[in-house]
């Protein structure tokens, strides 16, 4: 490969609009972005990162699309003979069949299944399967999935869920520490909170939200908990 | 329009423009808070405001496409939008803008990532005064960019005409009604592809061209300018 076309036109962590050329050569396109002769284009309005010779992009708004994996808090919106479906704030609503729901032997003939899970019910599952046609299957198999009863709920916007969790979980566990709530965190956004000073916790994890592009945002939120006790 | 009025006099046009200058411009993202994304943009007195919903679930169902997401565009003309009210609700004209302006759109937008979805583009016009959908076309990309929605690029729109038989960039109202011919286009400036061309009035190639050429470093200023607005954000 001819090395001296290889070129890094955007220094790492920088700004980048769609349509931005990120890099030339022989580099990987990764999450993202987009390959175009030969160049490396951005695909959202975001920062571009680069590990090795990938390069992502991390986009700093939009909503979210269930992949394979993710954890996530759903609420029950509709019940069938032997399955749930699951709102998960995304176009696409979660299939949760009666096998991968309970652990338990659920009698079809003698329970209705709204005794399990009832309309209105929020609950933090696993997206165990996307298909092509983004049909999204859902389990409860996990051991840290859970029907959650009591607690809020908070919004926020899913591409500032990885700045609520923080680098190996610091922010989320300093939230946690200082106001004594339990907190469960969806990758599509949708938070529970539970326990403890949850307006503090609520509060500190809208900071985050509004806030989440900012510098030092861990010592503001601190500083923000500290103040307010 | 009074016959003796002259739109050009020794290459100046009557707002004091030359030729090939564009109205002063003005762009904003995220105007708009309950929208997933929302962008504003003015072209001297013409001003349009977008809002970007989704990717959502679509209904009715039957137009769901199971391989691909789809976008929808409304333009609407504000009924105080222009000097005697318009008549509120979608026209003959407001219907055709916004499905031109989705076939302008969606060429850049990777709906394939959101089968059986839509991303839904609101353009509301809320001051006219020529080169409407041009204008509602730069708040609508911004707004899709800040909806966070994958894009190839984003769309830049400006129209060139000709006045008194001169080619010029950008009409004002006066020059639209007085003038010979309108050619907006809409483009990715990064990549030179175009994906609005439209034309009223009559022309040659020769001419045609040197609106092209016009239109196209007009869009790429436009681009600028929403880039500025874009990475204000955030």
């Amino acid at each position: 490969m001819v090395k001296n076309m290889d070129e890094k036109l955007v220094e790492d962590k920088a700004k980048v609009l769609p349509g931005d050329v990120i890099a030339e050569g022989d580099y990987l396109s990764g999450q993202g972005t987009y390959k175009e002769d030969e160049k490396i284009k951005s695909k959202f309005l975001g920062v571009a990162r680069t590990e090795k010779s990938r390069i992502r992009v991390i986009p700093l708004c939009g909503g979210y699309i269930p992949q394979e994996g993710d954890k996530v808090i759903g609420r029950i919106s509709g019940i069938g003979p032997s399955h749930w479906w699951v709102e998960l704030d995304s176009p696409y609503d979660g299939y949760l069949s009666i096998s991968e729901g309970s652990d338990e032997f659920i009698d079809l003939d003698n329970t209705e299944l709204s005794e399990v899970y009832d309309i209105g019910n929020m609950i933090y599952t696993e997206v165990i399967k996307v298909t092509k046609e983004k049909d999204v299957k859902l389990s409860m198999q996990d051991r840290i999935c859970k029907k959650l009863s009591g607690g809020r709920i908070v919004r926020i916007n899913p591409s500032k869920v990885p700045r609520l969790i923080g680098k190996g979980g610091s922010m989320v566990e300093m939230i946690k520490d200082k106001t004594g709530s339990r907190i469960t965190i969806g990758q599509n956004g949708i938070v529970w909170v539970s326990g403890g000073d949850e307006d503090l916790a609520v509060g500190a994890v809208k900071t985050v939200d509004e806030k989440g592009h900012e510098k030092g945002l861990t010592e503001k939120v601190e500083k923000m908990l500290k103040e307010s006790r | 329009m009074k016959k003796d009025k002259k739109l050009l006099k020794n290459g100046k046009r009557i707002d004091g423009r030359g030729i090939g200058d564009l109205r002063e411009m003005e762009a904003e993202a995220g105007v708009l808070e309950r929208a997933d994304g929302s962008g504003y943009f003015r072209m001297g007195d013409t001003e349009a405001i977008a809002a970007v919903f989704g990717p959502r679930e679509l209904h009715p169902k039957h137009k769901q496409k199971p391989q691909r997401g789809i976008l929808q565009c409304r333009y609407n003309l504000a009924p105080f939008s222009v000097e005697d009210r318009k008549r509120p609700g979608p026209s003959r004209r407001a219907k055709e803008i916004g499905k031109v302006a989705e076939g302008a759109l969606s060429s850049t937008v990777f709906l394939e990532e959101f089968p059986t979805a839509t991303i839904d583009v609101y353009m509301e016009v809320i001051t006219a005064d020529a080169g409407t959908r041009c204008v509602a076309l730069n708040a609508g990309a911004i707004a899709l960019a800040d909806a966070g929605i994958p894009m190839k690029g984003i769309i830049s729109a400006c129209a060139a005409g000709k006045i008194e038989d001169t080619p010029v960039l950008d009409l004002k109202g006066e020059e639209d009604q007085g003038g010979q011919v309108d050619l907006p286009i809409a483009m990715n400036a990064d990549t030179g592809e175009v994906t609005l061309l439209q034309m009223d009035g009559m022309t040659n190639i020769e001419e045609m061209d040197e609106m092209l050429e016009l239109a196209i470093k007009g869009c790429e200023k436009v681009a600028k300018k929403q880039r500025e607005a874009l990475m204000k954000t955030f």
